[in-house]
């Protein structure tokens, strides 16, 4: 109980100071998770309407895999991107293991089976009529997907917050293709698996605060947004 | 056009002048909407051609272009969620129309409409008539050149059904829109309507004027779907100055019309056509009518009538009013006279198998 106490009195103190290296590990969590949930967004998102609203060969297939994604184990996707990302892999010549751009990559794989899977779900559910009156409205194709994500943005919000939450809670395939290195790679799940390894309850507790508070803040903030689209 | 092996239209030709209003009813699953979705380019026939405003719409034709010619306005009010004013500028947002012609046209909409103080509510807090005018106005601000309705008021309740309808006739009437009109409501296809097809199992089976195709169904179907409820099989006897002698059951029917003796055709008597009379009544009626005995075998109560059906050797659905039914002492096992005029009488005559 006391360890406890004193780690929340550790925690507070380490907020309320702005310790340098704290900052730096929670502006670089801020930038990755965010960078990876956006970009999960934008290739998600038309992912799921095109998963939604054509038919073609294979596709029930592909929707298998996207649900399988969207339960997947962070490290599974931390082996495989780490795999590729490996200097004799594939995709070794990038020279970007162990540098945050290859969690960003990791963390976009997390994120984007949740966006594509909740994007497809939530066009599946429009009335399939809605597509026909768009049309008949005079949109051209490209304007029907634009009319039809603005009235899937509830849901589509909902992604983001899933996509989010998802990939900043994450600690598996940050710390295996990221590596942990302090000041370049080293994130707030990272951080905590590190110190509370090393018996530094207090700094562990501290950080985790951060992330719950960083995790609920832009939560709240998108959730807000919702709720507020969802009384129009 | 086919759905796989199945064909669900099948047109051998249909022409829409401009300016018409052409008023399609059918039974469900007919293939009305079907018919209005190709004439509104948002499916494209399996085979055939199609041509709109004297040029044939082929794979190359800009479907958008031509689309932003026409509105089409479904049964369910299918909003899209925020304001009504939103919903309602949709259209011309995509045709990229100016902020303030946009404005202009979408408030002189909604107050044509009515729903003028409903510019600024979310769609979800819409009751079903509102949704509906908020559907009518989203398309009529378009101004465009064709309309394609498909059954527009069916979801709406009689009074406000009424209402819709006859603000609308007064928009067609001053708007001149050509405009095709699905609909299962029969009062409305004749109020609209200058011409009604009948669209049974994806044909077209009769194409006229509302009132002619009312008073001359071309088939058994077409009468029986637009409630003509006695078909009877006759046999002609003989045929002089326009009047044919009919064999009817156990009867002898007079019917306007020459046709060959020994012709079996079908002859149909609407309802509201026949009167319905005492026994000792008979001797007031015309000389030329008929004249037909029979005993009442179910009475039905409807909105203001009563549905009285009789048998006279076959069954002959009459309605009489409220107040006659209970003025006189009709029950069911009452013989009566049932007096239509041979003009009255509908042929239809019967198709060969083939």
């Amino acid at each position: 109980m006391d360890l406890l106490w004193q780690g929340i009195k550790e925690a507070i103190r380490l907020l309320l100071s702005g310790d340098p290296e704290v900052f730096s590990i929670v502006l670089l969590s801020l930038r990755v998770s965010l960078t990876a949930t956006l970009t999960s967004l934008i290739l998600g998102v038309p992912a799921g309407m095109a998963l939604g609203l054509s038919r073609f060969r294979g596709r029930r297939f592909l929707i298998s895999l996207v649900n399988v994604g969207m339960g997947i184990p962070p490290v599974v996707v931390g082996l495989i991107v780490a795999l590729m990302l490996w200097r004799s892999g594939p995709l070794g010549f990038l020279a970007i293991m162990y540098t945050p751009l290859a969690i960003t990559i990791a963390q976009t794989v997390i994120a984007l089976p949740i966006v594509t899977g909740i994007t497809l779900a939530a066009v599946q559910q429009l009335n399939p009529k809605m597509r026909l009156q768009i049309l008949a409205l005079g949109a051209s194709r490209w304007q029907m997907f634009w009319v039809l994500i603005k009235e899937a943005r509830l849901s589509i919000l909902a992604a983001a917050i899933a996509g989010f939450g998802g990939v900043i809670s994450e600690v598996g395939a940050s710390m295996m293709v990221g590596g942990n290195i302090l000041g370049q790679t080293r994130v707030l799940t990272t951080a905590t698996v590190l110190e509370t390894s090393k018996g530094n309850f207090d700094v562990a507790l501290a950080l985790s605060t951060v992330l719950f508070a960083l995790a609920y803040t832009i939560t709240l903030a998108v959730t807000l947004l919702q709720q507020r689209e969802k009384t129009l | 056009m086919h759905y796989g092996q199945r064909t669900v239209l099948r047109i051998a030709h249909l022409s829409i002048d401009k300016g018409e209003i052409l008023a399609v009813i059918g039974p469900n699953g007919a293939g009305k909407s079907t018919l209005l979705q190709i004439l509104g380019l948002l499916q494209r026939p399996s085979e055939g051609r199609l041509s709109f405003d004297g040029q044939e719409v082929t794979g190359s034709s800009d479907l958008v272009a031509l689309r932003r010619r026409m509105a089409l306005v479904f049964q369910e009010p299918l909003l899209f969620r925020g304001a009504v004013y939103e919903n309602v500028a949709l259209g011309l947002r995509l045709r990229g129309v100016s902020r303030n012609e946009i404005r202009r046209r979408v408030e002189l909409w909604l107050a044509k409409l009515n729903i003028s103080h409903l510019a600024g509510q979310a769609t979800s807090r819409l009751s079903g008539g509102e949704a509906q005018r908020v559907n009518l106005a989203r398309s009529l601000v378009l101004n465009p050149e064709v309309f394609l309705l498909d059954e527009p008021f069916a979801s709406l309740d009689p009074p406000t059904q009424a209402s819709i309808v006859e603000e609308f006739q007064n928009i067609l009437a001053e708007t001149k829109t050509t405009t095709v009109l699905v609909t299962q409501n029969r009062a409305e296809a004749l109020m609209l309507g200058h011409r009604l097809a009948v669209v049974i199992h994806g044909q077209i089976r009769q194409l006229d004027r509302p009132e002619k195709v009312f008073s001359h169904p071309a088939s058994e179907e077409v009468a029986s779907f637009l409630g003509v409820e006695t078909i009877i099989e006759g046999r002609v006897l003989s045929s002089t100055d326009g009047l044919s002698k009919v064999a009817m059951g156990d009867h002898q029917v007079a019917v306007a019309g020459t046709y060959s003796p020994g012709e079996k055709p079908l002859f149909c008597l609407r309802s509201e056509d026949v009167s319905l009379l005492l026994p000792h009544d008979g001797a007031d009626r015309a000389a030329d009518a008929n004249m037909l005995r029979g005993r009442i075998t179910r009475v039905t109560p409807l909105e203001t009538q009563f549905k009285v059906t009789v048998d006279c050797s076959f069954p002959v659905t009459v309605l009489v009013s409220k107040q006659a039914f209970i003025d006189s002492p009709l029950a069911k096992g009452k013989v009566v006279l049932l007096a239509f005029k041979p003009g009255a009488v509908h042929v239809i005559p019967k198709r060969l198998p083939s």
